[in-house]
């Protein structure tokens, strides 16, 4: 794979691709900040939304948590397993995650499925607005890691780019440690 | 930062950059970043032309108004406000940004760097691939039916939310398609250049060796990322409020117009920076080389460009002193934001310290720099007045703000863009611009530029809002239409001139002389790369080595008045 | 560097798998105050966790972790700057109808609170001089779930 000289040099002794990735959630950290801080506040500054928010169903939303937080745990276990140069192991715990985004997916759209036919649509009110937005905009981030996943997770199996598991390992922990903050806002705190 | 020693692969291991696409499909597939560099220029420039004659006709109108406008017909309320909008977003988002920063940014920092190209060159095309897809859009949305969004670049709700408002469906949700894709290619762009001057440095080049402009650009790169996210947000929801008719900003539906406000300027303010630094980077290189003098602080002026990010942050809300907002938040911003004038004059003190007691030559890039420093002094003096909330209350949406932004934006975007274009033209195209076509064009549009804005100043004194249709109107503002009718035949004669430069620029393509490698004798790295570099920029086995800062000018140990940074010792 | 630093991955996942357990366990106790601080304490714990040791930002170069606070601490900032005006609904000398008439109206049915009749935009400034401008509060931020200004009983007899 030919890439220019620039890709490889490391002043700062990070290597170039996790570097970067480092900012690109550093740019994500302020665009869900934004929009949870713009949640936040109004949820403070408007209790009647909490007659909305008992809708949700808290053991979903938990199941959902877990489902992440084992994800989280294969990637890691992924990047160990790249580490030690096993592409292949690395490949296979990868797939276990894209597994979990995929269930993740799979019980977002049942909930969202019957909440929007009992009536709780994304124009309901307020607090359902920013319900579908953030965990909306939390879905597409999961649907998108899993799909660069798959990719790492080929060339992975091939023993090529092994370092690439980590930083999107790294990209996937992010995606888990929103959901770790919605988790409590939009089921817990009510 | 770290002095760890880079690690220079060696020639044989990735030897090959990617393979350079011929022909026309150069411009599709071309990762190398001097091409995605000039993609960004070009665009940016046939975007000002836009957004310049965008101002033409609504210039027109406001001094002759019910006209026909030569070109465009007689403006419509409609079209008015539409155009006033979208020659604000316009030059912001495609022309400041792109020519500033992604064009200049793409061009020279791998070269100020000594590296090859970027590091993620892939990802570089595909930034200026949804750049180029956000200016079609925007473009587009100009034509749609209904027309294109008038509610101001500030785009504030309800007006920007609501269709029985703003009157234009589709134009108002495209505006907001277009800079929401403008915004993602932006943060693309910016990860490239951070990591790249992060890591790809030369070996040999410490942080201090890096040139100021180099530092300008990526500081400003962090500073668009850190503060784009939460208007991304606040996009998303506006976009959302126009098409599916959600409430975020709808206070009778649970939500706050408000908040709007407040994720906007907490963007906006910072973005005004994000456009200064790479503009001040461009005037500070372009000073030393033309005065033949070692920039007086360089440690100062990077510490204090970190500040001023840092301060920036703080601020945003003097955009909103009249708005309705808490008036014991209105102190805070009030002393933040005249605190924030601190840094900025420091940084043009040191500027002005570097050229005093040099050897200058009044070259065309040294004039733009030059000129760059009066005009944009006047843009912060008279910002002074706006950041004082008590002067605020009266002077807020008057022709003074518009005249106050124009004498910044106008040095940074069109007077930094031109200093930047002829400093570094014959190293981009290898050919030599015409002096003394640049110096009439130079003259023909700083000198007109002050006829059209010191007017403005007397106008918003005098009490006269912004994005008014028709000043007849109103018995108290129709008595100056003189002064009016003065800015729009200087803006007419400042546009003519511009053609100078076109002319200058065609005939410099094909039949300037050929400059060599180094016709400004300066230091820093990009200057020893062949006019134009060839893909790849050195060859593989001789990427530069460096071994001292970039601003060693008339150093006593040299015979020659400069001492380029990758001359060993 | 990062890459020789391997705790125990196991031992992580089962302490988050059990925070897990305690942030759901927690509203069955029924004070508001012990919800909070177990989903919310919970959340920060488990970010952490996640953060410092599968993103490995314990062993990371100072620079990563100062810009991941930085985009942290400038959250926190539009927060503080933003809630004077969004989330209070009065303030000095100013008064948001629309929105303290919503909270009257407390539950607002699942298909849009349409029916608002003081549709006028939020915060408006000047005319509504209320007194004792909001009962003195500061403007800060404290999370205070039940208290959105003082006029919450009061729906349509705000103006003085």
């Amino acid at each position: 794979m030919s890439r220019p000289i620039a890709t490889t040099r490391s002043a700062t002794g990070i290597p170039t691709g996790r570097l970067a990735v480092w900012w690109v959630l550093a740019s994500e950290v302020v665009i869900f900040g934004g929009l949870l801080a713009s949640y936040l506040l109004h949820r403070l500054g408007h209790p009647e939304w909490a007659n909305a928010a008992a809708v949700t169903n808290v053991w979903i939303g938990a199941f959902n948590t877990f489902v992440l937080l084992s994800s989280s745990f294969t990637a890691v276990l992924a990047h160990r397993a790249a580490e030690h140069g096993d592409g292949r192991r690395a490949a296979r715990f990868l797939l276990m995650t894209i597994g979990g985004a995929a269930t993740f997916i799979g019980v977002k759209t049942f909930e969202w499925y019957h909440e929007i036919v009992e009536g709780y649509t994304i124009t309901s009110n307020g607090f359902w607005s920013f319900y579908y937005t953030a965990a909306g905009l939390h879905a597409l981030h999961v649907i998108a890691g899993a799909v660069i996943m798959a990719f790492v997770a080929r060339d992975a199996a091939r023993g090529r780019e092994l370092q690439r598991v980590e930083y999107v390992g790294i990209y996937w922990h992010f995606v888990d440690v929103v959901w770790i903050f919605l988790f409590p806002l939009l089921y817990i705190a009510k | 930062m770290a002095q760890a020693a880079t690690v220079a692969v060696q020639g044989h291991e990735h030897a090959s950059a990617p393979h350079e696409p011929q022909g026309l499909l150069k411009y599709v597939w071309s990762t190398d970043h001097k091409v995605i560099a000039m993609q960004y220029l070009f665009t940016g420039m046939f975007m000002a032309v836009i957004g310049g004659l965008m101002s033409y006709v609504f210039r027109m109108q406001s001094a002759f108004p019910g006209l026909s406008v030569p070109g465009f017909g007689v403006v419509s309320p409609g079209e008015y406000n539409a155009l006033v909008t979208n020659h604000g977003t316009i030059m912001i988002f495609w022309v400041a940004m792109p020519v500033l920063i992604a064009a200049f940014g793409n061009f020279l920092i791998p070269l100020m760097i000594g590296a090859d190209d970027m590091v993620f060159p892939r990802i570089n095309r595909l930034s200026y691939q949804i750049f180029f897809l956000s200016a079609l859009v925007i473009l587009a949305s100009l034509i749609v039916e209904g027309g294109g969004f008038g509610g101001a670049w500030t785009a504030y709700p309800p007006l920007s939310a609501q269709d029985q408002y703003n009157l234009t469906p589709l134009g108002s949700s495209l505006w907001v398609l277009a800079v929401a894709l403008e915004f993602v290619a932006f943060l693309l762009g910016g990860i490239n250049f951070i990591t790249t001057l992060m890591n790809s440095r030369a070996p040999g080049m410490k942080a201090y060796d890096i040139p100021m402009v180099c530092w300008m650009i990526v500081i400003a790169s962090i500073l668009f990322m850190l503060s784009v996210g939460p208007l991304i947000a606040g996009a998303v929801m506006l976009f959302f409020d126009q098409t599916i008719g959600t409430g975020f900003y709808n206070p009778s539906r649970g939500g706050d117009p408000v908040l709007w406000q407040h994720l906007f300027w907490f963007f906006g303010h910072p973005e005004v920076y994000v456009v200064l630094l790479p503009a001040v980077g461009v005037v500070v290189d372009i000073v030393a080389t033309f005065a033949r003098k070692k920039l007086f602080g360089y440690k100062i002026m990077l510490y204090t460009t970190v500040a001023t990010g840092v301060l920036s942050f703080f601020v945003w809300a003097h955009h909103q002193f009249i708005a309705g907002i808490d008036p014991r938040m209105a102190n805070i911003f009030t002393i933040t934001t005249l605190l924030i004038s601190i840094p900025i004059a420091e940084l043009i003190f040191v500027i002005i310290a570097t050229l005093y007691g040099g050897s200058i030559t009044l070259k065309t890039p040294m004039l733009w720099a030059l000129a760059f420093i009066a005009e944009f002094m006047i843009g912060g003096v008279t910002g002074i007045y706006l950041g004082a909330s008590g002067s605020d209350a009266y002077l807020h949406d008057t022709y003074f703000v518009l005249a106050h932004f124009h004498y910044t934006f106008f040095p940074i975007a069109i007077i930094g863009g031109f200093a930047a274009f002829t400093y570094w033209f014959p190293k981009m195209f290898g050919r030599m611009m015409n002096d003394t076509l640049g110096k009439i064009h130079f003259w023909g549009t700083v000198i007109p530029f002050n006829f059209i804005f010191i007017p403005l100043f007397v106008l918003g004194l005098g009490g006269e809002h912004r994005r008014i249709y028709n000043t007849q109107s109103f018995p108290e503002l129709a008595p100056l239409q003189p002064v009016r009718v003065l800015a729009t035949v200087s803006l007419i004669v400042m546009l003519l001139f511009q053609l100078v430069f076109l002319v200058n620029l065609v005939r410099s393509l094909w039949k300037g002389p050929k400059p060599g490698k180094n016709p400004w004798k300066s230091n820093t790295l990009e200057w020893t790369a062949e006019s134009p570099p060839p893909h790849g920029n050195w060859p593989v086995d001789q990427m530069p080595r460096v071994y001292r800062g970039p601003y060693e000018y008339g150093h006593p140990d040299r015979e020659e008045d400069y001492w380029p940074q990758n001359l060993p010792a | 560097m990062a890459q020789s630093h391997h705790p125990n991955y196991k031992k992580i996942y089962v302490t988050l798998l059990v925070l897990l357990v305690i942030s759901v366990a927690g509203p069955f106790v029924g004070i508001k105050w012990i919800t909070l601080i177990a989903a919310f304490g919970v959340a920060v714990v488990k970010a952490d966790l996640v953060i410092q040791n599968f993103m490995h930002l314990k062993w990371e170069r100072r620079i990563v972790k100062f810009a991941l606070a930085s985009s942290l601490l400038l959250m926190f900032l539009l927060f503080a700057g933003v809630a004077p005006d969004v989330m209070r609904h009065t303030g000095h000398n100013w008064v948001n109808d629309a929105a303290l008439a919503a909270t009257a109206r407390g539950i607002a049915p699942p298909h849009g609170a349409g029916e608002a009749a003081a549709g006028e935009a939020g915060a408006a400034a000047g005319a509504h001089s209320n007194g004792d401008g909001g009962a003195g509060t500061d403007g800060d931020t404290a999370a205070a779930p039940g208290g959105a200004g003082s006029g919450a009983g009061q729906p349509d007899t705000l103006r003085r």
